[in-house]
Formats: structure tokens, sequence, C-alpha cells
């Protein structure tokens, strides 16, 4: 009872296909009261259709899931008065202005006029009171999800999720947006963001989990995933006078791909050293021309998780 | 129950189309008023339905229930449609809110434009010709059974369609032509046999006929009967909207 009762999301062998696409692929994943939790994964992992089956927008094949101790199948009332969702695509009813749609969102949880005042601070705080009688339609793509932020907390939610928040917002919105979502955390909630950005979930995120190809393929501490290196990979791309015919065994881990004369190599800056690596290219007597590195992307944070074996 | 919820859905789809009123409600009252100007002034030399009735007063209530049926079922489905469309049925997704408490919002409101425009096009019409009254309780059976049930057909039509055009098609060739060969324009015993059988098996014709029974106590069929079909086909479609938005077809999906 005591572990149930610190449990905001429970998820349990969780299934979703859209026709022959297996979108969500068995997810088993607690998220804790008062948690800030990052979903991560590339494009096409599952992440909204993960957070669409948690809201009740779409139905699992299989598995259960609850909301703060209610099922949301079968306890949806209370189940979706718990959470507030920000959905990720930018929509709005251009019928309406931005506190008529706040007043209706509010309405359709059952709150009422005595709610008007929480909607009026909730305009404050997001800044939107000079947009309040403007129709969403007139809005930035910034601005339109402010209204969304605060539509999905029109009705106190204990429990706030956020699908990619920051994709299209400038840079100046996107920073005052997360000042808020902090406040919030801190105020008690349990947020969860999915972002493709490795950095915004670093910053924000006490635990992670990453998504691949509708599984988790990481489950961990903010600290935990950093300790495996997850933000230290780095891409080198070498160009060769002659074709390099024998890969060394050494470098047969770091190998990311090799076309001809063009090698790139995966490297974690924390256990691989690049001299090291260099030196065994060049001991295959290999003539290096170009040299060039990059950051990784998160498929390739994938790939060294998986490929490492370090999953658990 | 969630009352509120039910309550705040209601009053948006009624804002929905007040906010437009010139296009969902006078711009439907005028195409009324347009049928009864040209129909009775080019028929109303040839045709005497009922004794005693004038033709243009026989027109009356047909293009009424006309009006009705089509903008009842234009408001549930155009706005299901709208909201998929531009993914704000979420809005409505998200919240506490029941299969029935939806249903019930989206019908009500369908049944308050319906009856809106029913009531624009009586009261217009009623400066160029006098009319009886033969039964209000008729009248509003008739006006709220009907718009009830082509409400449930605009849910049931908006939910099913994936694009403005699967609606404008269901629009073209289900709704129009059933309240055109309804018996708006004529009474069915004018029709050769053959059309007079297949009026009977046409919902809208006993929704018509009713309802000009409540004006001039004639009618075509027997009005309780006509009352038992309406009533048959309101709860066939009604459960129906109902059990697609339980089972959350394409909308939870
Ligand atoms: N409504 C849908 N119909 C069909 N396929 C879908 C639908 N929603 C998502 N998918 C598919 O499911 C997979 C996961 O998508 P999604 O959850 O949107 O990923 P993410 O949010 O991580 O980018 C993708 O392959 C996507 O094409
Ligand atoms: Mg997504």
């Amino acid at each position: 009872m005591k572990s149930q009762e610190s449990i905001a999301i429970t998820i349990k062998g969780v299934q979703k296909h859209f026709g022959q696409v297996h979108a969500l692929r068995g997810i088993d994943l607690e998220i804790r009261r008062g948690e800030f939790f990052g979903l991560l994964g590339p494009n096409g992992a599952g992440k909204s259709t993960l957070i669409n089956t948690i809201a009740g927008l779409t139905r699992a094949d299989v598995g259960q899931i609850s909301v703060m101790g209610y099922d949301v199948a079968k306890q949806y009332r209370m189940a979706r008065r718990c959470i507030g969702i920000v959905p990720q695509e930018l929509v709005y009813d251009s019928f309406f202005n931005v506190r008529e749609m706040l007043r209706l969102q509010a309405g359709y949880f059952g709150c009422g006029h005595e709610n008007h005042n929480w909607i009026e601070e909730l305009l404050d705080v997001l800044m939107l009171h000079d947009k309040a009688d403007t129709n969403v339609k007139a809005l930035s793509g910034g601005m339109k999800r402010r209204v969304l932020v605060a539509m999905a907390l029109v009705h106190k939610p204990d429990v706030v999720v956020l699908d990619e928040p920051t994709a299209g917002v400038d840079v100046e919105l996107r920073q005052s947006l997360w000042e808020f979502i902090k406040r919030l955390h801190n105020e008690g909630h349990t947020i969860v963001l999915t972002t493709h950005y490795l950095e915004e979930a670093e910053s924000l995120c006490d635990r992670i989990a990453i998504l691949g190809e509708g599984k988790i393929i990481a489950l961990d501490s903010k600290q935990g995933l950093l300790d495996r290196g997850v933000n230290h990979v780095q891409l080198v791309t070498l160009t060769t006078e002659d074709p390099i015919q024998d890969i060394p065994a050494q470098l047969s881990k770091n190998i990311k791909q090799h076309n001809g004369s063009e090698l790139v190599l995966q490297l974690n800056q924390k256990t691989d050293n690049i001299i090291d690596l260099l030196d065994a290219v060049r001991n295959t007597g290999a003539i290096i021309k170009t040299i060039k590195t990059s950051e990784a992307d998160l498929e390739d944070v994938f790939m060294e998780i998986t490929n490492n074996g370090r999953l658990t | 129950m969630n009352i509120r919820g039910f309550y705040t859905l209601f009053c948006k789809e009624l804002l929905r189309f007040y906010k437009v009123a010139v296009q969902t409600i006078l711009a439907p009252v005028i195409t009324a008023l347009l049928y009864l100007l040209v129909f009775s002034h080019v028929l109303k030399e040839h045709i005497e339905v009922y004794p005693d009735v004038s033709y243009t007063a026989f027109l009356i209530p047909g293009l009424i229930m006309m009006a009705v049926i089509q903008n009842s079922f234009a408001n549930s489905s155009s706005s299901l449609i709208q909201s998929k469309y531009t993914g704000n049925i979420l809005f409505i997704l998200l919240p506490p809110l029941s299969y029935l408490e939806f249903y019930l919002a989206f019908m009500a409101a369908a049944v308050v434009r319906g009856v809106a425009v029913g009531t624009g096009v009586l009261l217009t019409s009623l400066f160029f010709v006098d009319l009886p009254l033969h039964s209000m309780l008729y009248l509003l059976l008739f006006g709220i059974m009907s718009s009830a049930t082509l409400g449930s057909m605009g849910i049931i039509a908006g939910i099913w369609a994936d694009k403005f055009d699967h609606l404008a098609g269901f629009q073209n060739f289900v709704i129009m032509p059933l309240s055109f060969l309804s018996g708006v324009f004529y009474s069915i015993h004018s029709l050769p046999d053959i059309w007079q059988t297949a009026s009977h098996f046409n919902p809208f014709f006993y929704m018509i006929d009713g309802f000009r029974y409540s004006f001039f106590g004639q009618s075509d069929v027997d009005p309780l009967f006509s009352l038992s079909v309406v009533s048959l086909f309101l709860l066939i479609l009604a459960s129906t909207a109902m059990w697609i938005l339980k089972s959350g077809y394409k909308l939870r999906n």
C-alpha cells in the first residue's frame, strides 16, 4: 500500500499496434510522485503514443495503466482529473479566444466560476494576460504552446505531461517555459516530459527513460545515465589516402561505418582515447587525410547503450 | 454524472454555431423562403393537396422540416469533422466526459440549431400565409425528435468521415435526396404506386408527414404511426451513436 501511494503513473505490459506498426512493444514503467521524469527517444520511438495511452486518447491493445492509483480505463474520470496533458501538436479552436478556451476546458473538468481566479492566475504567470481576448489563431507558435500549457493546468492536476513542449518555440520563450515547469515541479507536481533533445532532459529530469522502437532501452537516474557515458559520445570521421583493408580488432567496437577510404568511428570520451584510436588506424599503414569530429545525436547514444550491452 | 462538463460542452457547441449565425441560421432560413416563393408561385394554380389547404400553406411545414433535418445533421457532423481535422477534438477527449455526456451535448446542440432554423422559417413564412395549428404537442414532438435523430446521424457521420469530402458525399447523396423525396413539395398520393411504396421506406417522409399533421390535422398516414417510426429511427441512431462513442471508434485510436 505504501509503495502504491508513492507512485504517480504505473504502466504494465502496454502494447499498441497501428495496423502493421507495432508502436509500443510491452512497456513497463513506474513514475514516482513528485518526480521530474524524462521520456527520450528519436522520432517514431513511440513517446507520443505512450503519452496518448496514459491520457486515454488511445487505448492500449494489451496492458494496464493507472494514474495516481486510478485505472485509466475503468476509473477514467478520476484518472483524467489527476493528469494534465500538453500535446505535441499546436492545436487550438479558432472559434474562441484564449480566456474562452481556458474557461471551456475547465468546465469540461467540472470546474465552474470558483475556478476563474485560477485561470486569471495562469494567464498571469504564463504572460498571456494581454492576449486573453485574442483569438488563439492569431498567436505565435510559442504563445500557442503557452495556451496549451495553461489548458493542461486549468483543473489543477497532480501530474503534468508535456509532449515535446519546446519544439517550435524560440529560445527566450523556451527559457521562461522551463522556469515555469520547474516551478510546477517545486510546488509538488509530478512532471513527465518527452523530448528528443538530450541536453534538455539532462538539465531538468531526475530520472530518464529512453524509448526506441516501442521499447524502453534504458531507464535510470540522470546521474546513472551520465555515468554510462551517454553524454560523451562523439563521432570521428576519417578519410585516408588509400582504402583501409583490414580493420584492427582493437577498433572493431568503435566502427560505426566503413566505406573504403572513409571511416566513421564512435567513441566515448570517458573510456576511449582518440589518440589511441588514431594510432591504431595509422598502424595499419593508412595515411590519414582529414579528420572531422561531431557530437553524437540521440540515435548514436542509443547505439552506444545497446551495442555495449550495458542494458540490464 | 459530470453535469457541468456536459453543460460546458453543450454551450460550446451552441457558441460554435451562434458565432457564425449568419451562415448557420440566417442562410438556411433564406434558402427555405426562396423555395417557398418559387414553388408556391409556380405551382399554386395546379395543386390542391388537402381540401381547404392552400399549396403555399401545405408547403411550409415540409420546408421547415427539411431545414430542421439538414441543419441538425450539419451541426453535429461538421463540428466533429472540423475538430478531428484541426486536432482540437483532443480538448474534449482529455476531460472526464462519458460517452453519454458527449453524445447528449452534441445531440442537444444539434436540436437547438435545428429548432432555431425551423422557428426562423416558420416565423418568417407567417408573413406570407396564415397557418392553422392543429396540435402543439405533435409539432414539438416531431420537431424535436426529428432534429435529435438527425443530430445523432450527424455524430455518426462526423466520426466516420475521414475527410470533408466524405461528409459532403453523405450530405449530397443521402440527406439531400431523402429530404427532397419525402413529400416536401407534394403529397405522396399524387405519385405513381412504386414511388409511393418507396416513400414509405424513407424515414424523412414520416417526419414531414407527421409534422404537417400538427398544423392541418390531415396527413398521408396516421400521425401516431409516423411518430412510432420516427421514435424507432431515433432510438436506433441514438444507440448506434452512443455505441460508437463508447467503443472509441476513430476518436480514441
Ligand atoms: N495514429 C497513428 N496511426 C498510425 N500510425 C501511428 C499513429 N500514431 C503513431 N503512429 C506510428 O507509431 C510510431 C510511434 O509514433 P509516435 O508515438 O508519434 O513517436 P514519437 O512521439 O516518439 O515521435 C511511429 O511509427 C508512427 O508512425
Ligand atoms: Mg511525438
